[in-house]
């Protein structure tokens, strides 16, 4: 990892990662994404499940 | 640009935020999958003993909630010990300790998934489960990890009560109450857990002195320690047999657990009468692995019992 201003050499600036940090932040990228979408697919049945059968039919 | 408005290597690094090489398996660690596990089996214990146990989902989503409610306790606890963790050989290698992840990564985490498994578990169930599921965490990383872990002997005596809290949880996600099949189980869970610790804390006394941690036979000594390890097995047998005295399980349980009981006492027997170095600590390794295996045993019972009732088989 390199800090500080960029030169001609490194036109990059700021932090950058080194492959290990660049494999796990994609790794731990992947992990919360999949985490995410198991969730709303887990609420969205959840929902279906409490709101029944009968949703369609109750008064208004 | 002048020289000057360079930083030099040395405090370039020093400066570095510093990032994260944690794996997603870390952070997997953090959640202590094998306590974890045990925490599943006595939740689902608690969801089946109820009279009309739930659609299926609703069971899958509390058991997801209890289970990652326990992770986050687990998490918020190596992120607050990580100093004992570093000094004792059992714990090293844990992510913090090792280097691989920073505090804050596990504190930040542990929050995240406290919040997230209580509020999930009360939408999915009810608040009273949910409420329950916030004490638990409460409990063990407040008044265990931060307040009794480092200041008493009985920390794991009064701490125990988180661990057992879990078939309570799950009955309350189930029912919406609580029963007093599910106070049975809490007490067996609560009564198990200081032979179980004793036993480790026997064979581990001198990393538990080293860390700072007061556990028994490091402020009362190996004897007196022996003594309650008895006392507490002697409490468990009988305990274990309650389910089955109580009508909420079989007799085949209730064969399982005489027999399971009669064996955990003679080993904590054999804890309390060998004292000799090597013959001393084979006895406490027999009696910390059989009480988890008793545990699993009597729960591992339970749980199939109710799951061939629900389903008719019996």
């Amino acid at each position: 990892m390199s800090i500080g201003p960029g030169n001609d050499t490194n036109p990059q600036e700021g932090v950058v990662l080194t492959p290990e940090q660049a494999r796990s932040r994609r790794a731990r990228n992947i992990a919360i994404g999949f985490m995410i979408a198991l969730l709303a697919v887990l609420f969205y049945a959840l929902t279906l499940v409490k709101l029944g059968g009968a949703v369609a039919h109750r008064q208004i | 640009m002048s020289d000057a408005s360079y930083i030099d290597g040395a405090e370039a690094t020093r400066n570095a935020p510093r990032i994260p090489v944690a794996a997603p398996s870390d952070y997997f660690e953090l959640l202590k999958p094998r306590v974890m596990s045990l925490v599943v089996l006595t939740a689902l214990a608690g969801i089946l003993l109820a009279p009309t146990p739930p659609h299926p989902l609703i069971i899958f989503a509390a058991l997801l909630s209890i289970a990652v409610g326990a992770g986050a306790s687990g998490a918020l606890n190596m992120w607050y010990d990580a100093d004992i963790d570093a000094i004792m050989t059992r714990t090293a290698r844990r992510p913090i300790p090792a280097g691989r992840m920073e505090p804050e990564s596990a504190l930040a985490f542990g929050l995240v998934l406290a919040m997230l498994s209580v509020f999930t578990l009360g939408f999915a169930t009810n608040w009273l489960a949910a409420f329950l599921l916030a004490f638990t965490i409460f409990f063990y990383v407040v008044i265990y990890t931060m307040w009794l872990k480092r200041s008493t002997p009985q920390n794991i005596v009064i701490g125990g009560a988180a661990g057992a809290l879990p078939p309570m949880v799950g009955y309350a996600a189930a029912t919406g109450d609580l029963g007093l099949a599910s106070a049975i189980l809490f007490a067996i869970i609560f009564v198990w857990t200081p032979p179980h610790f004793w036993a480790l804390a026997l064979m581990k006394h001198d990393e538990y002195g080293r860390a700072g941690v007061p556990m028994m036979p490091n402020v009362h000594g190996a004897e007196r320690t022996r003594l309650e390890i008895l006392v507490y097995s002697m409490l468990l047998a009988p305990l274990g047999v309650a389910p089955w005295l109580l009508g909420f399980a079989s007799i085949a349980y209730g064969v399982v657990s005489i027999v399971a009981g009669a064996y955990l006492v003679w080993l904590a027997i054999g804890v309390y009468r060998k004292r000799e170095d090597d013959a001393a600590r084979r006895a406490s390794l027999k009696l910390f692995l059989f009480s988890i295996s008793y545990l699993f045993l009597l729960f591992l019972i339970i749980v199939g019992e109710r799951a061939l009732h629900i389903v008719g088989v019996v």
